[in-house]
């Protein structure tokens, strides 16, 4: 159905309200009671998470074998399967979860479909063994608000995420979808528009935490023949997928808050510039951009007015640079994706010399809702000068590996020890690493830092595009410092002096320490090198590049020194500086060590303790792995 | 519209500089010499390379976070800028370091010892250790190819070169390959230049920082060839070679230094010392002869004639057109370079004159450019595998050789060029400077065309330094419509304009360099500079006006070759001679 009106619209959302119903409902209910068609219960739903992490775990298998199980049970008009997007809780996925009763089941396997359907959807009895399973009272949870890694989540950007059925138009509608932007055309100017998003407080979540409306505004006032509205949908940091759950989940929110920014800005051309290792964000946007078109959402004269959109897909190499605005607009150009001197700004001098507004796609995924809710709304969330929340991808030694979203303001305690569930093992916490490659190392002392924008630049990190490792007390920090440099060299476009030589020399300053090559003056060159790239590099990403360096040392500059001077590793990391021995009280001479090492490097006969010869050990651990008497030591 | 100016400090000093200015233009006006390295702006021509990569010349300017290029921020009212603090002077250093730490540490043995921007930038910054050497070095290439060498182990990635052949000359041959340390300056996937699109320009050569891209070196060769008895060399040298050979000795921009040049030459042992603008007479009757010849047929109604003519004695602007333009070979004129003419000639009519036997004939050619080692070697200018012109010398290679030889150049007199193949009109001079083929041109067929004398031969509107120039003469009622370009960028326009059927023009001069020959590949570096091309080309308009004769078809030896041995220009010997074809080396 093309829609012409507002009122065509509010047709198709009253239409589809419906189905989302029993979904919003179940996630307000109270009660646990399971539901099931032999309890009574008319219509049930499952959904399952679409998501690439999901997915790769056979989620889409796991949604065949329901349909078949429930079409041999002659069930399937009283069930509806609904592929959704991530939930978050990836550590536990894939996820499935029963509606009306709300029940969260994790870790499901193809071969549970007959089970789920059989059990459940009709006996109307819970599966134990698939509910997720409280750490701390070892009881189970079946709904997952009443668990620790959502209490305390805030799901904005992520609100439809998990919830709606991405590839259907109407879902979305149906929840307020596509009302921003019809309000926005119909009853707003420009300039309006632009000023809720001011008054919202919305900062660019890409990393650099420029106020949005002051970017559409930059835009807006450029007098020009062609604009142009460019989603960065290139999310590059390691571990970070919180742009990709977006599109994966909610692509229309994208789909609308770029025609929104069309409107404000004035331009009648969307560009989602994507890198092409998401190929399921890719369809799912290729998807809702032909809903849209189909739907009178995107193209001419929407809702009837002079205002025309449409949106284009672009697709990035991987290129980590390429996240830099200049140097994606570059790519997108056909040119070597390298970024250029700021000014001339994207929004004066951008895609193709035209002014070219350049969002993020989690700041564009706030957008329809700010305007639907109100400035106010949105500001209230959040801290003094970094308003709403923030997604961040929670991983490393962590419980609860996954995506979040939570207010800004909240402590990093609160993400690591209640929504993420503390570090894995019951180990020690050493730190948190975020911001990705451009970030640095956050310690225990930092833990009731609230988050915003300005308290992480303060102590030394930032917020970056929302990477949230954790380490614990088996990471080396010299060797983490390591891993992030070494990416950037690897990614460093090599445009400028500094990110293309120095990052390298960097490099092999840390390679030198965490060989047990190191001097204490290599220590001193490490941070006046790292200042001097911060100082000189032409874009965001050299400049930052030593950060993980320069913060670790601030941080751990003990731990760098122990590299130096005593030649250990405490993490045992290094492999370098790591010495193997038998301990011959322990050792019985089963000779299994000898058999397995790699480099002929054990010495001793049959039931006599055995000796390592350090000359020909390669310190690959294996003696230690194979000896079944723990005669191995390492220090 | 008044420009809007804008009042800043830098340092010390307050200065009000037009709006857009950049902090390193603003500060070099008021004499604060900020350093840089990528940057080179040579202004009046397009040759400009601003990437704002090397990081060299960071300034601190007031409330900014970091220290920013002043060769790419632009000035703001207000703007507060220090160019000399220590963590400016600690951060350049620092930079320095980084790049040559990735450099090779050959100094003493490059081809660019003394003439290199980063040695003297290392020697200003004060450079006393290398603390970041050691380190692993960028993998790169090495290539020699009939023109340019290419040494990339050397390349500090400042791309002037990649602007160079991609903004300016549009040809496209260089450009980066690859990522952060393995980033390098390539033709496109790796390939050697001599299977690339490479026109052998040198304009890459001519910018170059360092000793990274450099000229083929043929001065051992030419040593041992004057060493050798059984051999007579002889050698030519172009009309820009004078103009700047002198920067090498310490003379200003702009000093002619013919009659010393010629003597250097003589003190070296050439057998006998000609002149390239001999052959540029020779070029103008040939290529005369020509125009007038599809002008006519023109006139006359010819609807096969093609129209408009351009020259073709710029041996990188025949690579050019051969490569991108395979559809137009039928438009440039057949004319050979004079460079190859001259051979032609020596290796004939004078050998035969002399009774030298071709094989002990050797023929030298003193060139700004480094496309002529490439037209050296190139197949239809040989006979039975033995080159017209054996081989061709720089200006910047003549005078290492002149220092090799302990000659000391200031100090030489003057002295005549041998004859016949050393007599020239002036017309011949002004080929070394863009617009000067043309002149010598219009000189010769507008007497010939309207058999009246010339009263004023200086076309004063085919001169200057814009990129693309137009002209009308009147030929006695015919209007000439002429154009001028160089520059291949420039080229480029005008042959895109003709393919698409929009030529307003009779007859195209074109030349491959900014500024003609006087900004050849070979020549002494400009480092930047664009006073020391204005200079170079007001030399040669100097040396015109100075000669007796002016025209090329009034230079009597040329005369005299016609009534011997050629016959007539465009006779069947001349044709032979003289004369050239085209191929079509387009690269898919």
């Amino acid at each position: 159905m093309k829609v012409l009106t507002i009122h065509d619209l509010k047709t198709i959302r009253k239409r589809a309200e419906g189905t989302l119903l029993l979904r919003e409902e179940s996630n307000e209910a109270v009660t646990e009671q399971c539901c099931g068609l032999a309890l009574g219960t008319e219509h049930l739903q499952i959904l399952i998470c679409g998501g690439t992490g999901c997915k790769a775990s056979d989620s889409h298998i796991i949604a065949e074998r329901l349909q078949q199980a429930l079409e041999k049970n002659n069930i399937a008009d009283k069930v509806d399967i609904i592929t959704t997007g991530c939930f978050g809780f990836c550590e536990k996925g894939p996820i499935v979860k029963i509606i009306p009763d709300n029940t969260f089941y994790t870790q499901v396997v193809p071969d549970d479909a007959d089970e789920i359907v059989g059990e459940h959807i009709i006996g109307g009895r819970k599966i134990e063994r698939l509910l997720y399973i409280d750490p701390k009272t070892e009881k189970t949870v079946s709904d997952s608000k009443h668990m620790d890694f959502y209490r305390k989540q805030m799901r904005i950007a992520l609100r439809n995420c998990g919830f709606i059925d991405p590839e259907n138009i109407e879902e979305y509608i149906a929840l307020d979808g596509y009302m921003a932007l019809a309000d926005s055309l119909l009853h707003k100017k420009p300039e309006e528009v632009i000023d809720v998003i001011k008054r919202s407080g919305l900062r660019g979540r890409g990393g650099g935490g420029f106020p949005t409306g002051k970017k559409w505004e930059f835009a807006h006032k450029q007098q020009a023949d062609m604009k142009y509205v460019v989603c960065n949908a290139d999310e590059g940091d390691p571990g970070a997928f919180m742009d990709r759950s977006i599109m994966e989940g909610d692509p229309h929110s994208i789909v609308e808050a770029m025609a929104v920014c069309g409107y404000s800005i004035g331009s009648p051309k969307g560009l989602v510039y994507i890198r092409a290792e998401y190929p399921l964000a890719i369809q799912r946007l290729k998807i809702a951009i032909a809903q849209a078109r189909e739907y009178g959402l995107l193209g001419k004269n929407i809702f009837g007015t002079d205002f025309s959109f449409d949106i284009e897909i672009r697709y990035g190499a991987g290129a980590f640079v390429c996240g830099e605005e200049t140097a994606l607009i570059h790519s997108m150009e056909g040119k070597r994706g390298e970024p250029t001197l700021k000014p001339p700004f994207p929004a004066e001098a951008g895609y193709l010399g035209k002014p070219t507004n350049v969002n993020n796609v989690e700041t564009l995924a706030n957008i329809p809702i700010i305007l639907t809710k109100g400035a106010e709304w949105f500001a209230s969330i959040g801290t003094e000068r970094s308003k709403g929340t923030k997604v961040f991808a929670l991983a490393g030694k962590i419980n609860n590996v996954g995506l979040i979203e939570v207010p800004m303001g909240t402590t990093l305690r609160e993400v690591i020890y209640e929504i993420g569930g503390g570090i894995k093992g019951g180990k020690k916490f050493k730190a948190v690493q975020t911001g990705g490659p451009s970030g640095g190392c956050l310690t225990e002392k930092h833990l009731d830092t609230p988050i915003d924008f300005d308290n992480l630049l303060a102590e030394g990190s930032m917020m970056g595009s929302g990477g949230m490792i954790v380490m614990d007390e088996d990471d080396c920090m010299v060797s983490v410092s390591r891993f992030y440099l070494d990416f950037t060299v690897e990614e460093s476009c090599g445009k400028c002096t500094p990110c293309r030589i120095g990052n390298k020399r960097l490099l092999e300053l840390l390679n030198k320490i965490t060989e047990g090559r190191g001097t204490m003056k290599d220590l001193d060159a490490l941070s006046t090198l790292g200042k001097v790239i911060k100082d000189t590099a032409l874009c965001g990403l050299g400049q930052t590049s030593p950060n993980p360096v320069l913060s670790t040392l601030n941080n751990f500059y003990d731990e760098y020194v122990e590299h130096v001077r005593d030649k250990t590793c405490r993490a045992k990391q290094c492999k370098s500086l790591l010495t193997y021995t038998i301990n011959p009280e322990l050792c019985i001479g089963c000779h299994l060590c000898f058999k397995h090492c790699p480099a002929d490097a054990i010495l001793g006969d049959v039931r006599k303790p055995h000796v390592i010869n350090p000359d020909k050990c390669i310190k690959c651990g294996m003696c230690m792995a194979r000896c079944k008497f723990k005669a191995i030591n390492v220090v | 519209m008044e420009e809007k100016q804008i009042t800043l400090q830098i340092d010390r000093h307050y200065i009000t500089v037009p709006e857009g200015s950049t902090i390193l233009e603003a500060a070099r006006k008021i004499g604060i010499d900020i350093p840089t390295l990528c940057h080179i702006d040579l202004k009046g021509t397009c040759v400009k390379n601003n990437p704002a990569s090397c990081r060299i010349c960071v300034v601190e300017v007031e409330g900014r976070r970091n220290l920013a290029p002043a060769c790419a921020t632009r000035c703001t009212e207000g703007m507060v800028v220090r160019t000399s603090t220590l963590r400016v002077m600690n951060a350049r250093k620092v930079v320095a370091e980084l790049i040559l730490s990735d450099h090779p540490n050959d100094c003493l043995t490059c081809p660019k010892c003394g003439n290199c921007e980063l040695q003297t930038l290392a020697l200003r910054f004060n450079i006393r250790r290398m603390p970041y050497n050691g380190g692993e070095l960028s993998p790169r290439k090495r290539e020699v190819t009939s023109s340019i060498v290419r040494n990339m182990d050397k390349c500090i990635f400042c791309r002037r070169c990649e602007s160079v052949c991609n903004e300016v000359q549009t040809v496209g041959a260089l450009g980066a390959i690859r990522r952060g340390f393995n980033t390098t300056i390539a033709p496109a996937f790796d390939k050697m230049m001599s299977d690339s699109e490479c026109t052998y320009c040198g304009q890459c050569v001519a910018v170059c920082p360092v000793g990274a891209l450099t000229e083929r070196d043929h001065t051992n060769r030419l040593l041992l060839d004057l060493e050798n008895p059984d051999k007579v060399v002889i050698v030519q040298t172009a009309p820009a070679v004078r103009a700047a050979l002198g920067e090498e000795f310490g003379l200003p921009a702009g000093t002619l230094v013919t009659g010393k040049m010629v003597y250097a030459l003589r003190e070296l042992g050439f057998d006998y010392v000609f002149d390239t603008d001999f052959a540029a007479d020779l070029t103008i009757m040939e290529e005369g002869a020509e125009i007038l010849n599809r002008l006519t047929r023109y006139m006359n109604g010819d609807k096969s004639v093609r129209l408009p003519i351009l020259t073709s004695c710029c041996p990188a602007w025949v690579n050019f057109f051969e490569h991108h333009f395979p559809d137009m070979l039928d438009i440039p004129s057949t004319a050979r370079s004079p460079q190859q003419m001259f051979g032609s000639i020596a290796k004939t009519f004078w050998a035969e004159k002399m009774g030298i036997p071709r094989e002990k004939l050797v023929v030298v050619s003193i060139m700004p450019c480094l496309a002529k080692k490439y037209e050296c070697d190139r197949n239809e200018f040989k006979t039975d595998g033995s080159p017209d012109v054996d081989y061709s010398i720089s200006t910047r290679e003549l005078a290492r050789l002149i220092r090799r030889a302990n000659v000391g150049f200031t100090l030489l007199t003057d002295k005549e060029f041998d004859h016949p193949m050393g007599a020239s009109t002036g017309a011949g001079v002004i080929f070394g400077t863009t617009g000067g083929v043309m002149e010598a041109a219009l000189r010769s067929v507008y007497e010939i065309y309207t058999g009246r004398t010339l009263e004023n031969v200086n076309f004063e509107q085919v001169r200057g330094l814009a990129g693309v120039r137009r002209a009308t003469i009147d030929l006695d009622g015919f209007e000439l419509k002429v154009g001028i370009a160089h520059g291949l960028g420039n080229a480029r326009q005008l042959l895109e304009d003709i393919r698409h059927g929009r030529n307003e023009y009779h007859v195209i001069e074109i030349m491959a360099c900014p500024g003609g020959c006087i900004g050849g590949g070979g020549q002494p570096l400009h480092h930047g500079n664009s006073e020391v091309l204005y200079a170079r080309a007001n030399a040669l308009y100097r040396e015109d006006a100075q000669k007796p004769l002016r025209k090329s078809h009034e230079n009597p030896y040329i005369k005299t070759l016609y009534e011997e041995y050629l016959g007539k220009p465009l006779s069947e010997t001349a044709e032979r001679l003289l004369h050239t074809h085209y191929f079509n080396k387009a690269i898919d």
